[in-house]
């Protein structure tokens, strides 16, 4: 059923396929088996209400989940019994929603702490062209010193240079400022022009609706629906439900 | 005053000192990582002192490598110890890690006392640094002031390799949050590993150093323990630069209470330590979380 409302015409096999995954944090089951897919050069967006299983998805997805089950594909490649640290070397990067700036890294080590994975990573000129703001703070002490704004661009920022080409971005735009959110929004759109492939969570529905060329909404550990951004306009009134707002 | 009392004092203090700092800066950048107090560590500082002794007695392997060989074969010990017990720790209450090394601590040194008594076995000065050197106000073996040098340096580049390098921003990133540094594509499990192998390998570099000066005996470890316990709490849990501080400057004070006040030189370190923990409970240089 879903199928059917996603983009016809792409021949490769999807850069990222989700199926059946379940995930559990202790004795809770979070996730009843999701099921999406992410191809190469798209934005696609999960939402879905407080606690509906959209960063455990991200989460179990990057392998940081212990109990997990079903498959996670990526490129072709199995990876639901991978560890976290096998699953970023094959190009997977992740942006945590707590942003995870380190207090004991100052700025400059904030930013060079994630190792190259594949050769290709964005070089320090093309970052600071992208977030111009830190470079000036780059000699600042510590990372957890700089604003909301800024260390959320850190955030972005650091797994830009490891060559990773898939991205998943926890609530970029969590708790900024609108002109900060403005920029992180131009920011997705030109990865998005230059190649990557991105998975957003979000709140911010209206932030979405700028950068993403699908979404997903997450319910109670699934995938209740999906669509493109081009049928936003006759999917608005179920929008409007699923998501309480 | 007596200046040549005092400075024989002094030296005496920065010798203790330099155990101090070596043994504090490896239980740091344990706890830091493994979150794990390890009891085992005068164990195991015992045991650098006694591998030193079997290479020379058994192998007729001198001093200095002795001072590489024996830092890495207790580090081994030490990974195996980590592998084998440790890991299983993870995530659990400090006391449980506390528990198990001072039971591992126990047998070993129970092991080594059945085997080797409680007395010393002696350890000669290698030759290059016998004798010593008048300095007019005192006379200084030169075995006391290279253990000192020597100390101070290997600190020095700890601190340098965990502050300053791009391996060390990866322990103190993991420190903070490992489970962050592993989806970056670091192996944390293996980090934390080497860094229990090196904190280990540091307790017996001090062990090798020391079996010239005070025998290699089984409790040379439990005795020396305690005070550095007392140093890693003044000096801060996890602070690297801390533990070294204060670990000179408390043998120090030691050392000149020796010499003012001799009847509290054995207490001034706890004296000390009350203090730190009334008035600054998280030690000196310590990170306020």
């Amino acid at each position: 059923m879903l199928e059917a409302r996603q983009h016809s015409g792409a021949s490769a096999s999807p850069l990222l396929e989700v199926a059946g995954l379940e995930a559990w944090y202790g004795e809770s089951h979070i996730l009843h088996g999701v099921d999406f897919q992410v191809r190469e050069g798209e934005v696609v967006t999960l939402l879905g209400r407080n606690g509906a299983g959209k960063t455990t998805t991200l989460k179990s997805i990057m392998g940081i989940i212990g109990k997990r089950r079903g498959s996670v594909k990526f490129e072709g490649r199995e990876i639901i019994r991978a560890s976290s640290d096998h699953i970023a070397r094959l190009g997977v990067a992740f942006c945590p929603e707590e942003r995870g700036i380190f207090a004991s890294l100052d700025v400059r080590e904030n930013l060079m702490l994630p190792p190259e994975v594949r050769p290709g990573g964005l070089s320090l000129d093309q970052i600071f062209d992208l977030f111009p703001n830190l470079k000036e703070r780059l000699s600042s002490s510590q990372g957890t010193k700089l604003s909301g704004g800024e260390q959320q661009m850190l955030a972005i920022a650091r797994i830009l240079r490891t060559g990773a080409r898939f991205l998943m971005l926890d609530e970029p735009t969590e708790g900024l400022a609108p002109v900060i959110i403005q920029q992180i929004g131009r920011t997705i759109a030109r990865l998005k022009s230059e190649g990557f492939t991105i998975l957003l969570v979000e709140q911010n529905f209206r932030f979405a609706s700028t950068v993403a060329d699908r979404f997903y909404i997450v319910e109670h550990g699934k995938i209740i629906d999906g669509f493109a951004n081009a049928d936003l306009g006759a999917n608005m009134d179920k929008l409007h439900t699923y998501l309480g707002v | 005053m007596n200046i040549q009392a005092l400075s024989a004092q002094l030296l005496v203090g920065l010798i203790n000192g330099s155990f101090y700092a070596l043994l504090s800066l490896g239980l740091a950048v344990i706890f830091g990582m493994l979150n794990v107090i390890n009891f085992a560590h005068g164990a195991l500082y015992m045991m650098g002192a006694f591998c030193a002794y079997f290479l020379l007695n058994l192998f007729g392997i001198g001093y200095w490598p002795a001072l590489i060989i024996a830092p890495i074969v207790v580090g081994l010990f030490g990974i195996l110890m980590e592998r084998s017990l440790l890991q299983w720790l993870t995530g659990l209450d400090h006391l449980y890690g506390l528990l198990l090394t001072f039971g591992v601590a126990l047998i070993l040194q129970g092991l080594f006392q059945n085997y080797f008594g409680s007395s010393g076995l002696p350890y000669a000065i290698p030759t290059e640094l016998q004798g010593g050197v008048n300095l007019g106000f005192m006379f200084l073996p030169i075995y006391r002031g290279w253990v000192v040098i020597f100390s101070l340096v290997v600190c020095l580049v700890t601190w340098y390799l965990i502050e300053r390098t791009q391996l060390g921003a990866y322990l103190r990133a993991a420190t903070e949050n490992p489970t962050l540094v592993r989806a970056f594509g670091i192996n944390v499990p293996r980090m934390i590993t080497l860094t229990f192998g090196f904190g280990v390998g540091l307790a017996a570099l001090a062990g090798v150093l020391s079996a010239p000066i005070n025998q290699v005996r089984p409790l040379m470890g439990a005795d020396l323990i305690i005070v550095v316990f007392a140093v890693v709490v003044i000096g801060g849990m996890g602070s690297i630069m801390g533990s070294i501080i204060t670990g000179f400057a408390l043998g120090v004070i030691e050392g000149l209470t020796k010499y003012f006040y001799p009847e509290a030189s054995n207490t001034v370190v706890f004296v000390f330590m009350v203090l730190v923990l009334l008035l600054k409970p998280t030690g000196l240089t310590g990170r306020a979380t």
